[in-house]
């Protein structure tokens, strides 16, 4: 067993794992944090997508130790103080999720696009740089126009803040 | 009608738990002790179990019991059950071999569970299901329903000889025969219908438990139907009685059908809960869903239309033999009969059918509904063979179907269905409309100049959905009724709790369900609560699946509030001392009409509760229940056109547009209709140009997992063009027809016809992916002749 420390969504926390435990895992199982989901084996869903120090990281590929002393933002961490982000919403306001399983992933895969890429995002951008995410219920479409909608958004906050 | 009322966009009342990561599924869920399970399956397609030794998998940390199917059979579960009675056209019933939740004997298929380990971390359950040691005798495999039909073909169970488990046969013979005959033209097709994997986003699980104070089970699990479940496991498997076991279905991740189905698995979890004395969870990992999850399709078929000399169909003609795996699932029976057959006869009036169906066993994983389930196996069939026909003959796709489609209604087909409402020129005139049809030609110009070939294909697809009625069913042999259940609880401030036996897994009933109440009595969505899932607080119910939740479940919400309006309605008119005939129920008050007289619909619910001035007689109290049973099946419509672009250098298929016009007849909430068909899209584009199971020849699956099987991704599709029609469906007092499965049923043959047009060729299967693509132009020479 291995202690391992790391800041989650801005509380410090550590716990005892197995040196063989996932990110994930530890995220769901040590930390109740069970809005991270597990869709695949293999790295290619992007359920289990967390931030870890500012960057997208898919948790199950990752193991808890390797996160040590790092920041992670779950889905869990991104509403701040009550408030929806805006990412968040956007996806209610255009019906980008079904069954709900692949949107914290894709939430969390649409929030880590806009601060690499900026706001200034067309459609086959974003649907290129979903490649990593899957979603078997909404075609993809509602999504798209969710993240479109949310970079719009975010734009103007920031045009607004200049 | 309300802001929030039929028809309106109202924003989803459920996405806010999953936004922020607050959805509850089942593997999110734990319980003091909770012991983890994992399964021992089997590696092999075809084998006799020599022996099974757990000796070192019982030593190893963490590890409580290793449970085989000796045991299980001693305890006395009962084996797996088909739930739906095929006959054959001799009369004989359908062949249906013996199914074990845990197999000790013979394994039929790679995956099959042989033994479960309980232990106290899911890690430590794997470890020791690895270090099981069970030894096999190889038996040769057949995994192509074709092979195993042939003579000399290895056998899987004793009861199906020659692998048959049904020859089936649906229509007239002879007078189909005679229509070919007599035909001016014939067009004839193999076609196949590529097997699938559903891929819901959330691996199945399940979590029991069995407190022995109470000798009560409870079982979590990721079902569409946790009242089904119930009965069956209760009534088949003897686990324990109704009133022992609670199944709930929590959020549930995608279904699709998958979750349909009660599965070894949980079975096996309810079971080892009380022989271990803690509860047990397992969850699938991906490549268990890969090799267990019930796949669909898997149909090769050969198809005949004859002609008279007017291109006016005069008969059609099919034989398919249809793969269901190792092992009856199951609904696994009905999906290639009456779930395929009944809809060979499309939009179209066809006086002659006669189609024919065995259903073949091999060393595959079982095979059972899959989103359309049937439905888009007709559809592929039908709707390939017209797009031919109308080029063999020189007519024009939309003229060959126009001049067929039926028009009258009610329309008796040959096979079963009276179709009961329906425009198919309506929507077939608004897809051709939406995607410039008679641009095409131009386009294509276009696209040959760029090195590129370009393609359009059309597909007029009908289904049929809500399928019903119970008496009609059960006479063909299903299992079970198909009604559904609804009870709506007016609290005493009142506030609204709905209570249905539909259940939803995506589909958005907390908001829809809602919507149709706020409709009808004026209050506010947010006021209104829907319940479902939980076998302990509905008390009966069928479940979701074949898109029936809107048409079944909600008219039976429909009919329990014509009750709650009657009572209220009658409490009303005695506390304002005034005719019950003259109360009208609008914006949340029950109103004396012509007058200014009126309470709150709350006023009347807390009336209704304090019971100290109600109508002579009256009970108190404002709650109402109804079973819905339909009359008749619901007929979803509509139009599908693909357009797409090759590239014949590397033979990608890019989708430049894709239109779908829809009749789902009365739409509650268009967001959510749309939602359901962009869905239904992708998972048809991803059969027609992605997706394909694929196993080896000893039976192993080849794609087992998400590097191997070709999801749909986000760049892999369009966004869509969506139209809508409508006629109203007269069998269900909303008049919806249901609208989950469309996109799926009817996407693949207009992809097909695209792509086909596109190459300039008549005959090809699915998937169109790259590599076939690519061999198809060089077969036919069509590089050059794009250059």
């Amino acid at each position: 067993m291995t202690t391992v420390s790391m800041t989650v969504n801005g509380k410090q926390i550590s716990g005892e794992v197995e040196d063989r435990t996932l990110l994930s895992t530890f995220l769901r199982e040590n930390q109740g944090l069970t809005g991270t989901h597990i869709g695949c084996d293999t790295s290619q869903c992007g359920a289990c997508l967390v931030h870890m120090d500012g960057k997208a990281v898919k948790s199950c590929s990752m193991l808890a130790v390797q996160a040590t002393g790092s920041a992670v933002t779950t889905i869990e961490g991104v509403s701040q103080n009550g408030q929806l982000h805006i990412m968040q919403k956007a996806f209610k306001e255009n019906h980008g999720l079904q069954c709900g399983f692949c949107t914290p992933g894709m939430i969390m895969s649409a929030i880590d696009m806009i601060d690499r890429l900026g706001t200034d995002l067309d459609e086959k951008t974003i649907r290129h740089e979903l490649e990593g995410n899957i979603c078997r219920c909404t075609g993809y479409h509602n999504i798209v126009k969710a993240i479109k909608a949310a970079a719009d958004e975010m734009a103007e906050v920031l045009e607004a803040a200049e | 009608m309300t802001a929030e009322g039929i028809g309106a966009r109202v924003l989803r009342k459920e996405d806010k738990r999953f936004i922020t990561g607050n959805g509850r599924y089942t593997d999110d869920m734990t319980m003091q002790r909770m012991g983890h399970a994992a399964f021992v399956r089997s590696t092999h397609a075809h084998a006799r179990i020599k022996s099974i030794n757990t000796d070192d998998a019982m030593k190893m940390p963490g590890v409580d019991a290793v449970l085989n199917g000796h045991q299980l059979v001693a305890d006395g579960i009962g084996n797996i059950i088909c739930g739906w009675m095929i006959h054959s056209k001799d009369g004989s019933p359908m062949n249906m071999g013996a199914y074990r939740a845990l197999e000790s004997e013979t394994v039929r298929y790679v995956g099959q569970a042989i033994a479960v380990v309980v232990a106290d971390t899911q890690q430590q359950a794997r470890d020791a299901a690895e270090a099981v040691v069970v030894e096999y005798e190889d038996l040769p495999a057949v995994v192509d329903s074709l092979d195993a039909l042939k003579d000399g073909a290895p056998q899987l169970h004793p009861e199906a000889a020659g692998n048959l488990i049904y020859d089936w046969e649906i229509g007239e013979e002879a007078p189909t025969d005679e229509a070919f005959a007599n035909a001016a033209h014939i067009t004839r097709m193999d076609i196949d219908n590529n097997r699938l994997v559903p891929n819901p986003m959330e691996p199945r699980s399940a979590l029991a438990h069995f407190d022995p104070s109470e000798e009560h089970y409870t079982l979590y699990t990721t079902s569409q139907n946790p009242h089904v479940a119930r009965l069956v496991l209760s009534a088949f498997y003897n686990v324990a009685p109704e009133n022992k076991l609670r199944v709930v279905a929590p959020d549930v991740g995608g279904g699709f059908g998958s979750k349909i189905f009660i599965y070894p698995e949980e079975i096996a979890c309810l079971w080892a809960t009380k022989r271990v004395g803690r509860p047990v969870k397992w969850t699938s990992d991906r490549t268990e869903a890969f090799l267990t999850d019930a796949h669909g399709r898997d149909h090769h078929s050969t198809a005949e239309l004859a002609l008279d000399a007017n291109n006016k169909i005069t008969g059609f003609r099919v034989k398919t033999v249809a793969n269901l795996g190792a092992y009856m699932s199951l609904f696994s029976s009905s999906v290639p009969t009456y779930l395929y057959a009944t809809l060979l006869s499309g939009q179209y009036n066809i006086p002659n059918i006669y189609a024919n169906v065995k259903a073949v066993y091999t060393n595959t994983t079982p095979v059972d509904a899959y989103r359309g389930a049937g439905r888009p196996e007709a559809t592929y069939v039908v709707e390939r063979m017209m797009e031919t026909a109308a080029k063999e003959v020189g007519m024009a796709p939309a003229e060959f179907r126009r001049i067929n489609f039926v028009r009258e209604f009610p329309h008796q087909t040959p096979v079963i269905m009276a179709y009961d409402a329906g425009d198919y020129e309506a929507s077939l005139d608004a897809a051709m409309k939406a995607i410039d049809y008679d641009g095409f030609a131009q386009r294509r110009t276009q696209s040959e100049a760029a090195g590129k070939l370009r393609g359009i294909g059309m597909s007029c697809y009908i289904e049929a959905c809500g399928i019903a009625p119970s008496q009609a069913v059960g006479s063909l042999g299903a299992g079970v009724g198909l009604w559904e259940s609804a009870e709506v609880r007016v609290n005493a401030v009142g506030t609204i709790e709905v209570l249905t036996g539909s259940h939803s897994h995506g589909q958005g009933h907390e908001t829809t369900f809602a919507q149709l109440v706020s409709d009808r009595l004026g209050l506010p969505t947010e006021s209104i609560s829907i319940v479902h899932g939980d076998t302990d607080k509905v008390q009966m119910g069928m479940g979701t699946y074949g898109s029936r939740s809107g048409a079944v479940g909600m008219s039976a919400i429909a009919k329990a509030l014509d009750k709650v309006e009657a009572k209220a309605k009658k409490i009303a008119a005695h506390l304002m001392e005034a005719s019950e005939g003259d109360i009208e129920i609008e914006n949340g008050e029950l109103k004396v009409t012509g007058t200014d007289k009126k309470l709150t619909f709350t006023e009347v619910s807390l009336a209704a509760y304090t019971a100290h001035n109600l109508p002579e007689g009256m009970e108190p109290g404002l709650k109402e229940g109804a079973f819905y049973d339909p009359t008749n099946f619901t007929f979803p419509a509509g139009c599908y056109i693909c357009e797409v672009e090759v590239d014949p250098d590397t033979g990608v298929v890019s989708i430049e547009n894709f239109v779908a016009a829809d009749d789902f007849g009365t739409i509650i909430n268009p967001m959510i209709v749309e939602g359901q068909v962009h869905g239904g899209l992708v998972q048809g584009i991803g059969q027609a140009m992605l997706e394909n199971t694929q196993y080896d020849e000893d039976g192993q699956l080849l794609t087992a997992s998400y590097m191997d099987y070709t999801m749909p991704r986000a760049d892999d599709v369009p966004s869509f063009t969506l139209e809508t029609t409508v006629t109203e469906c007269p069998g269900n007092p909303l008049g919806m027809k249901g609208c989950g499965e469309a996109g799926a049923i009817g996407s693949p043959p207009a992809v097909i016809n695209a792509v086909t047009d596109a190459l300039g060729i008549r005959d090809m299967n699915m998937p169109a992916s790259p590599n076939r693509v690519w061999q198809l132009i060089q077969d036919n020479g069509m590089k050059q002749a794009a250059e």
